[in-house]
């Protein structure tokens, strides 16, 4: 028995720094900035309580409705280009193994670059001055115009054009993984019926991969919510506020407007839309693993 | 005959979608590489995408030793050095606590072990922006604001959720029968992880490295916000270096700039592919 206690002893122990870590830098954090999305503070936090008027001046204010809509626009296109570019390739990819291994390393390079380079690379491809017009141009086609970021409608596309670039390849890795799983008989079985491959993909692979697409949307949709780098390489929000995503707003209010309240009001709105998916999805997974 | 024709077509289509997606994921490569070898003039009077008349690396050595961010010209190379002094121990530190994390939680659990899992994986998917505040108060009460300290501590604090689910995911496959056997011969609990799961984690080990270096290495909004002012991690380096510019923009250099800061994560990812896509896999399906 006194072996029993202090076997457990030395395992609280071991786990005290990660309980320390949960507890303070996780949930403690996030506790604390909820408090300040009802205080009044500003340049630096406060502990005065003014109820939601953080809020208020959020949901009231259109700088945040442009930004918080922006995040729909980019999350749209994202999802839908990942995914629709990831699961097709890598469904090609599966079906021929010896030149899959170079098309592979083409597609999924991007995951290692950061986002910052990512922004970067594709704000040259696109520049006006530097980029694919200019190139073109100096071919003789003078009326070529190809000025994305410099448009207030379209720069968010761009944005979500290069964040595809960059995650592609992680849609592609799932998919792949997922596939390599597949009972062969039933692709014996398909082929003995004589179903085009195609047909054996769209109805019988990935009706079975359905927890596969869930992850993935999970992940994507989590990238989506705290996107932040690639817009600040490659438009800083621009031009104006126009391909602004609520994580700029975010770290405008907290650092560059002196208005921490607000800030933290915003960063609580992300968290609650990206748990919004995440909590469901977790759930689902606990009941699916107990069965 | 109908399946003759529809299989040359097919496979011609399914390349022909390949290859598209081949030029889409290599342009802006293409597009650095290609311009961080010309001379700034050949870029002036040509453009950045045409191949290079004459390949030159003087971009290559201004972006490296001597590129300012703003008055200081030092290159991109104490940025490059200042990051791998948070890299390294924030890594082994985050791996260390998430292998033992990982292990506990596998073979010696218990409800508040499970609850501490559930708190970290919740936890993992809220926007880092949430905690920046509270974070700029702590390092500030602690004295390491702004100091290569606080990033490594920093990044070690949120790099153990991570590292504590790729070794739990990892542990739970294995038998348990390994720590009972060991048990019975009389071995604790730290003794059965030194001997018996240590050296049987390697696998997964470099799964863990190639993660948390490519996640500290290309952070950005703890560089941009922790960083010591002057002497940032190499993210928020290299956007500084590309926003300092006096009368003509050195395209060569700044492509140059980008390319080595690329060039790490790029270099493991074709070293160690098969461990950089198990890693995706791995680390991607959480819980």
């Amino acid at each position: 028995m006194k072996g029993y206690l202090q076997q457990r002893f030395v395992i609280a122990a071991a786990l005290a720094p990660t309980v320390l870590i949960a507890v303070y830098f996780i949930w403690g954090f996030g506790a604390a900035t909820a408090y300040l999305s009802f205080t009044d503070s500003g340049f630096l936090p406060s502990t005065k309580l003014i109820g939601l008027l953080h809020y208020q001046k959020l949901f009231s204010s259109a700088r945040w409705w442009n930004t918080y809509g922006n995040m729909f626009i980019f999350g749209g296109i994202y999802l839908f280009g990942c995914l629709g570019i990831g699961i097709t390739v890598a469904a090609m990819l599966d079906q021929r193994s010896h030149s899959a291994i170079v098309y592979r390393t083409i597609y999924l390079y991007p995951i290692a670059m950061s986002l910052i380079i990512t922004g970067l690379a594709w704000q040259w491809v696109l520049s006006p001055t530097t980029g694919l017009q200019h190139f073109v141009r100096s071919f003789g086609f003078e009326n070529f115009g190809l000025n994305i970021l410099g448009s207030s409608e379209f720069a968010i596309y761009a944005v979500a054009g290069a964040a595809v670039w960059h995650s592609t390849g992680l849609v592609i890795v799932l998919f792949l993984a997922g596939m390599k799983g597949i009972d062969t008989d039933l692709w014996r079985a398909a082929r003995i019926d004589r179903i085009p491959i195609w047909r054996t993909y769209t109805s019988i692979v990935l009706p079975q991969l359905r927890s596969v697409l869930m992850t993935a949307i999970v992940l994507l949709s989590f990238n989506v919510v705290r996107s932040f780098d690639i817009v600040v390489a490659l438009t800083k929000g621009g031009p104006g506020r126009a391909s602004e995503l609520p994580a700029l707003y975010a770290y405008d209010f907290y650092f560059v407007r002196g208005n921490i309240g607000r800030g933290s009001a915003a960063a609580v709105i992300m968290v609650v839309s990206i748990m919004v998916i995440v909590l469901p999805y977790l759930l689902y997974e606990l009941r699916s693993r107990k069965q | 005959m109908k399946t003759y024709l529809r299989q040359p077509l097919g496979w011609a289509l399914a390349h022909g979608v390949l290859f598209l997606l081949a030029l889409y994921s290599l342009v802006p490569l293409y597009v650095m590489v290609v311009a961080s070898f010309k001379s700034l003039d050949e870029i002036l009077h040509s453009s950045i995408i045409a191949w290079p008349m004459l390949w030159t690396t003087a971009g290559w050595e201004k972006a490296w030793s001597s590129a300012c961010t703003g008055l200081v010209c030092t290159g991109i190379q104490p940025y490059f050095l200042e990051t791998m002094l948070i890299l390294f121990p924030a890594m082994v530190a985050a791996i260390v606590i998430g292998a033992l994390n990982g292990y506990l939680m596998s073979f010696w659990r218990s409800r508040g072990a499970d609850i501490l899992l559930g708190a970290l994986i919740i936890g993992s998917f809220i926007p880092l922006q949430l905690f920046l505040i509270p974070l700029a108060i702590t390092m500030q009460k602690l004295g390491i604001f702004g100091s290569t300290f606080g990033l490594i501590l920093i990044h070690t604090v949120y790099g153990v959720p991570l590292t504590t689910m790729l070794y739990r995911n990892f542990y739970v496959t294995l038998p348990p029968e390994l720590v009972k056997a060991a048990i019975v011969d009389g071995a604790g609990v730290f003794k059965i992880f030194r001997s018996v799961i240590v050296p049987m984690s390697a696998p997964i080990t470099i799964v863990a490295v190639i993660l948390v270096f490519g996640g500290i290495y290309n952070d950005y909004l703890f560089a941009l916000t922790f960083g010591e002012p002057g002497n940032k991690p190499i993210m928020a380096a290299v956007l500084n270096i590309i926003a300092t510019q006096y009368g003509v923009a050195e395209h060569n250099v700044n492509m140059a700039a980008v390319m080595i800061s690329a060039l790490p994560t790029l270099l493991i990812f074709l070293i160690a592919g098969r461990f950089f896509v198990m890693g995706l896999a791995h680390g991607s399906v959480k819980g």
